[in-house]
């Protein structure tokens, strides 16, 4: 009896080692994928031309690691000096802070509030686009036409939007919000239509059979489905936001680029220092702060 | 050993706004949290009344000058098509940058996320001191990243490559070990309880769990990196930027036109093959 057990499972190990070896091989195919991931590596390592460390560049490399380690500390708090332009922030017409203009915190407040404005504004231009690039809801051309339309919106790079921009509005942070508000639509639209191909409808449905009416079904049956989705994808672009805010600063368009950019040319490390540090931190804690967010919304 | 019990606290929320007691008819009582939502609308309209004062932000300048705004885009939607001919030697620039600069920074990225995950690499404090510094050098923006490079290592393609390894590196090994904390542990602890070192345990068992994810990263990466490629320049760091620059410069904004015609042709083919790609890998 058991020494029929070890035949039957000597026979079975046997089977499985047939089937093993005699297993699909294609090799060749991945000697191909190898062969031309190489051959395009091989034609782009064109563009490393390492030229040596530039006469100035060791300067520039010791400049930052000490402009990082000795952050300018009135900059970086934004202390009233005698010689520094005040800004007052009134709400509601009232008197809010006074800060300097040239401080960190005056130009991280702004990129935060050019992010805020241009994420919201997006969010809002992004909802009807979505609505009609769905082509559950309007006819298949309608459709489409939107959707070339939020791919050219999106092929434009924000430096290019904000130039077309700069024209209508000057060189202020004003120009950073529209710029947003416009570069915004695009991705933030891309998500929101995954969102609504998602819905589920069966719930409409249902709801149509205990005699809702047309309202009651947006309400109770869609807006629970997609809020939380659009919520989530909204303080995710904020997050892009404020990265790409310093960005648009190097044309003119206010928050912490511009001085940033001016301050490494003319190699004033402890201002650069001072920058950065500000920057870094309110990246982090923004972060922080809206994948905490967004995971309770996935949760609900 | 003692296992730390965490009980519920009660929200600060709950305890500032007290719930609502509510008596139902057979004599129980419940208690209805209040709701969050006025806070938060006054929170967001507080936002939005300080952002509109940070910013100058005033409609009315649309409605004046709008006539402005089509100048540069009118331009731009009328290419000039002899142009081609001068931009093809950057736009390939950009290409080359963007893929050996994904490549390597991908390739960096995969050891350092391995030590950056909890499961593998048990050591708090080192998980904590490498997450810290691949987060700042993921808050850096590219653009700040090439201005450096571009002059530490001058103008050209090579400080452009760079910018682009280290800002691939930073995205990539954050997402990778945040998958790397998902993947099934149980076949690695079997390997390391044969005997297997911590290397070979990972290599055989966790590696290729994770080799479809990440392969689908470095090609999301790739296409989004020609995109940042293509601006790099703008700060001497290579590739078309240089000519986006030169032609803003210029005010020559037909050619400008063509360029970006251009850019979205290459960034179309690129993204829809990585798209097929990824659908394969998944």
């Amino acid at each position: 009896m058991e020494n029929r057990q070890t035949q039957n499972r000597a026979q079975h190990n046997y089977e499985v080692l047939e089937t093993y070896l005699t297993r699909p091989q294609n090799w060749w195919m991945y000697t191909l994928i190898v062969l031309v991931v190489a051959l395009i590596l091989a034609w782009s390592s064109g563009s490393i031309q390492f030229k040596g460390i530039a006469t100035k560049g060791a300067d520039v490399a010791k400049g930052i690691g000490w402009g990082l380690t000795h952050p300018n500390v009135d900059l970086l708090l934004g202390r009233i000096g005698e010689d520094t332009t005040v800004k007052t922030v009134s709400l509601f017409g009232r008197e809010l802070l006074k800060i300097s203009t040239e401080g960190v915190p005056y130009l991280l407040l702004q990129t935060i509030a050019i992010a805020v404005l241009g994420t919201l504004i997006g969010g809002l231009l992004a909802v009807p686009f979505s609505f009609l690039a769905c082509d559950r809801i309007v006819p298949k051309w309608v459709a489409f036409l939107v959707r070339a339309f939020i791919l050219m919106i999106r092929t434009i790079p924000s430096l290019v939007w904000a130039l077309v921009w700069i024209r209508v509005t000057g060189p202020n942070a004003f120009c950073g919000v529209v710029t947003q508000s416009i570069c915004s639509i695009g991705m933030i639209s891309k998500m929101y239509i995954t969102a609504i191909e998602d819905l589920d409808t069966r719930i409409l449905e249902s709801l149509d059979a205990s005699g809702c009416s047309s309202f009651q079904k947006i309400r109770y049956g869609i807006l629970p489905q997609i809020i939380p989705n659009f919520i989530s994808t909204v303080i995710y672009r904020f997050d892009i936001n404020v990265k790409d805010a310093t960005t648009l600063g190097i044309v003119g368009a206010g928050g912490i680029g511009a001085p940033l950019i001016q301050c490494i040319t003319s190699s004033r490390w402890g201002m650069v220092g001072s920058y950065l540090v500000g920057m870094v931190i309110l990246m982090m804690v923004i972060e922080f702060c809206s994948t905490r967010i967004r995971k309770k919304l996935a949760r609900g | 050993m003692k296992k730390k019990v965490r009980t519920m606290r009660t929200p600060l929320f709950d305890r500032i706004f007290k719930p609502k007691r509510i008596t139902l008819p057979n004599g129980h009582t419940v208690l209805r949290p209040r709701s969050r939502q006025p806070l938060i609308w006054a929170l967001l309209i507080l936002a939005v009344a300080v952002s509109v004062s940070m910013t100058e932000f005033n409609p009315a300048i649309l409605v004046a000058r709008a006539h402005q705004f089509t100048v540069i885009l009118a331009k731009i939607f009328h290419p000039d098509f002899s142009y081609w001919v001068k931009v093809v030697d950057p736009l390939l620039d950009t290409i080359k940058m963007s893929i050996i600069g994904s490549f390597l920074g991908a390739t960096l990225a995969l050891p350092f996320a391995v030590i950056a995950s909890t499961n593998i690499n048990k050591n708090g404090v080192s998980v904590g001191v490498l997450r810290l510094l691949l987060n700042i050098i993921r808050t850096l923006p590219t653009l700040v990243i090439a201005k450096i490079f571009a002059l530490v290592f001058g103008l050209g393609t090579f400080a452009g490559t760079v910018a682009i390894l280290v800002f691939t590196f930073g995205v990539i090994s954050k997402m990778l070990y945040e998958s790397i904390e998902t993947i099934d542990m149980g076949a690695y602890e079997a390997m390391e309880s044969a005997g297997a070192s911590k290397f070979q345990a990972f290599w055989s068992s966790c590696f290729k769990q994770i080799l479809p994810t990440y392969l689908s990263y470095c090609l999301y990466s790739l296409e989004m990196n020609i995109r940042a490629a293509a601006i790099l320049g703008y700060v001497g760091a290579g590739g078309l930027g240089l000519l986006i620059d030169e032609r803003i410069g210029w005010r020559d904004y037909n050619s400008l036109g063509m360029l970006l015609l251009m850019l979205f042709v290459v960034v179309l083919i690129i993204e829809n093959v990585s798209q097929y790609l990824r659908k394969k890998l998944s």
